[in-house]
C-alpha cells in the first residue's frame, strides 16, 4: 500500500519517519508536535520531503534519489483538512463536484447520490459552506474527499474542531467509510482512534516509535498514564 | 436643462469609450501583476511596485510628457508599434485610452492585489489535493474569490480613467471628436465667453456617470459578498 521513508528539517524540528501500511486504516497517532501534519503534507504532496521517498502501490510519488515529485493535482489522494477548507464561493453541491471536474472524471449520477445517502447530507447540497454546522462541514469535506475518487485518503484531526456530541455524532459516518478507500487518519485522540483505525503508526517528536495493531494504542495511552 | 448639443454628445461618446477600453485592455496586466506582487518574491519587486504606483504620485502632466517623449510618433516605443503593428498614439484616441489605463493602473493593482493577499492559501492547497493544477486553481479558487477587490479596482480605474485629464491633454491634446474627453471638453468650455451652460451639462453628466458606476459597483460588490456568506 503506502510505503514512505523521508527527512525533512523544518527549523528546530527534525523528522525523519519510515513505515509501510497495509491498506485498511492506519492512525497516525502522537502528541501534537510530533510531525504527524508535516507527514501527511508529504504524502498529499503539499510539502517535499527533504530526502527519501514515498510510494502509494506501484506508483513512487517521491524520490528524491531520482528527483521524482508528482505535484499534489496529479496524486489523486483525497484529503480532509481538520477545519474542513470548503469552498466558501461554491455551494455543497458545487463543493463536491470540484475534485471530478478538476479530474477530468465522467459525471456519475448513481455514485454522488450514494455517497451523499451515505453521509446524509442530500438536504444541503444548495448551501454555501458558511451556512452549516461545523458537523455538517466536516461530513460535506469527507464527500468532496470521495468523489474524487482517491487512491487514499488522508484524514488530519478530522474530528478536533467538533464537540463531544459532534464527534459522536460523526463517527459513525467514518466507520462506514473505512470500506470505501484505504486512509491514513491522524489524530492525538486515542478513543476515538480505537474505534476507526486497523493499524497504528506511533509518532514521538518526529521520530516513529512504535507501529502494530491497535494494542500500540493500548501501550503509548498506559504510558502517558503511567 | 440636459439638451446636449452633438459636439457634447461626442465628447460624451468618446470619453465613455476611452474609460471602457483602457479598463478593459489593463485589467489582465492588472490582474498578472497585482497576483506577481501578492504572492512572488523576487529581485526588483520593490522597484516594481514603485514604478506601477508612480502615476499615482507624479504630477500628471509629468506622465503624459513621459508617455510623449516615449510612446509619440518619435518616440522608441511608439516608432516601434507605428512601423511594426500600425499601433498609433499620438493625437489619437488610443492615446488618451493609453495615458487613461496608466493613469488609473494603480488603483485598479492594489485592491485585487489586497484581495488575493487576504485570501487563505490553504483553499488553494485544498484545490490542489482535488486535482486541480495551478492554472485551475488560479481560476476556480483565487480569482472567485478575490471578486470584491476585482469589482473595487474595476470602478477606481473606470472612474480615474473617466476623469483624467492632466496626462491626456499633454500626451494626446484636446482634438474634439477624437481625443477631447469630457474632462477635456468641460475645460474647454470654461475658457471660451458663453461656455457655462455647455460646462454644467457635462458636469451634470460626469456627476451621473460616476454615480452610476458607483452603484452598479456597490451592487455588484454585495452580489459577490452574499455568495460567499448567504445562501
Amino acid at each position: 500500500m503506502l510505503a514512505l521513508d523521508v527527512e525533512k528539517r523544518l527549523g528546530e524540528f527534525s523528522l525523519a519517519a519510515r513505515f509501510e501500511t497495509a491498506g485498511g486504516v492506519t492512525a497516525l497517532f502522537g502528541a501534537s508536535g510530533a510531525g504527524k501534519t508535516t507527514l501527511v503534507n508529504m504524502i498529499a504532496g503539499l510539502i517535499a520531503p527533504d530526502r527519501g521517498h514515498v510510494r502509494l502501490n506501484d506508483t513512487m510519488l517521491f524520490d528524491s534519489a531520482n528527483r521524482i515529485n508528482v505535484p499534489a493535482h496529479c496524486r489523486r489522494i483525497g484529503y480532509v483538512f481538520q477545519e474542513g477548507r470548503l469552498f466558501p464561493h461554491l455551494s455543497v453541491a458545487g463543493n463536491l463536484d470540484y475534485g471530478r471536474r478538476m479530474c477530468g472524471l465522467a459525471r456519475d449520477r448513481a455514485e454522488m447520490t450514494r455517497i451523499v445517502d451515505l453521509l446524509d447530507i442530500g438536504h444541503l447540497l444548495d448551501r454555501r459552506p458558511g451556512k452549516l454546522s461545523g458537523g455538517e462541514r466536516q461530513r460535506v469535506a469527507f464527500g468532496r474527499a470521495l468523489l474524487m475518487r482517491p487512491r487514499l485518503l488522508l484524514l488530519d484531526e478530522p474530528l478536533a474542531s467538533l464537540d463531544a456530541a459532534r464527534k459522536r455524532e460523526i463517527l459513525p459516518y467514518l466507520q462506514r467509510l473505512r470500506d470505501e478507500v484505504p486512509m491514513v487518519y491522524v489524530s492525538h485522540h486515542a478513543p476515538e482512534l480505537k474505534r476507526i483505525a486497523t493499524s497504528v503508526v506511533l509518532l514521538e517528536a518526529g521520530r516513529v516509535v512504535a507501529t502494530g495493531g491497535i494494542d500500540v494504542l493500548d501501550a503509548a495511552t498506559a504510558e502517558l498514564v503511567a | 436643462m440636459l439638451d446636449l448639443s452633438p459636439d457634447e454628445w461626442i465628447a460624451i461618446r468618446l470619453s465613455l469609450k476611452i474609460a471602457l477600453v483602457a479598463t478593459a485592455v489593463a485589467l489582465p496586466f492588472g490582474i498578472a501583476l497585482a497576483w506577481l506582487l501578492a504572492r512572488k518574491n523576487f529581485w526588483g519587486k520593490t522597484l516594481l511596485d514603485g514604478l506601477v504606483h508612480m502615476p499615482l504620485v507624479l504630477p500628471p502632466v509629468v506622465t503624459g510628457y513621459l508617455l510623449l517623449i516615449s510612446f509619440g510618433r518619435r518616440g522608441p516605443i511608439g516608432a516601434f508599434l507605428a512601423d511594426h503593428f500600425g499601433i498609433v498614439f499620438s493625437f489619437r484616441w488610443t492615446g488618451a485610452a493609453l495615458s487613461c489605463g496608466v493613469m488609473g493602473f494603480p488603483l485598479l493593482v492594489r485592491p485585487i492585489r489586497l484581495a488575493i493577499e487576504a485570501i487563505d492559501r490553504k483553499l488553494e492547497d485544498a484545490a490542489a489535493t482535488l486535482g486541480a493544477d495551478r492554472l485551475w486553481v488560479f481560476l476556480t479558487v483565487t480569482l472567485p474569490l478575490a471578486m470584491p477587490g476585482l469589482i473595487a479596482g474595476l470602478v477606481l480605474c473606470f472612474a480615474k480613467a473617466l476623469g483624467e485629464f492632466g496626462a491626456t491633454i499633454t500626451f494626446v491634446s484636446n482634438i474634439p471628436g477624437e481625443t477631447q474627453t469630457i474632462s477635456a471638453a468641460i475645460y474647454t468650455f470654461t475658457q471660451i465667453p458663453g461656455g457655462d451652460a455647455a460646462a454644467g451639462r457635462l458636469v451634470l453628466v460626469a456627476i451621473a456617470i460616476s454615480l452610476a458606476a458607483l452603484v452598479v459597483a456597490e451592487w455588484l460588490a454585495r452580489r459577490a459578498g452574499t455568495r460567499f456568506h448567504g445562501e
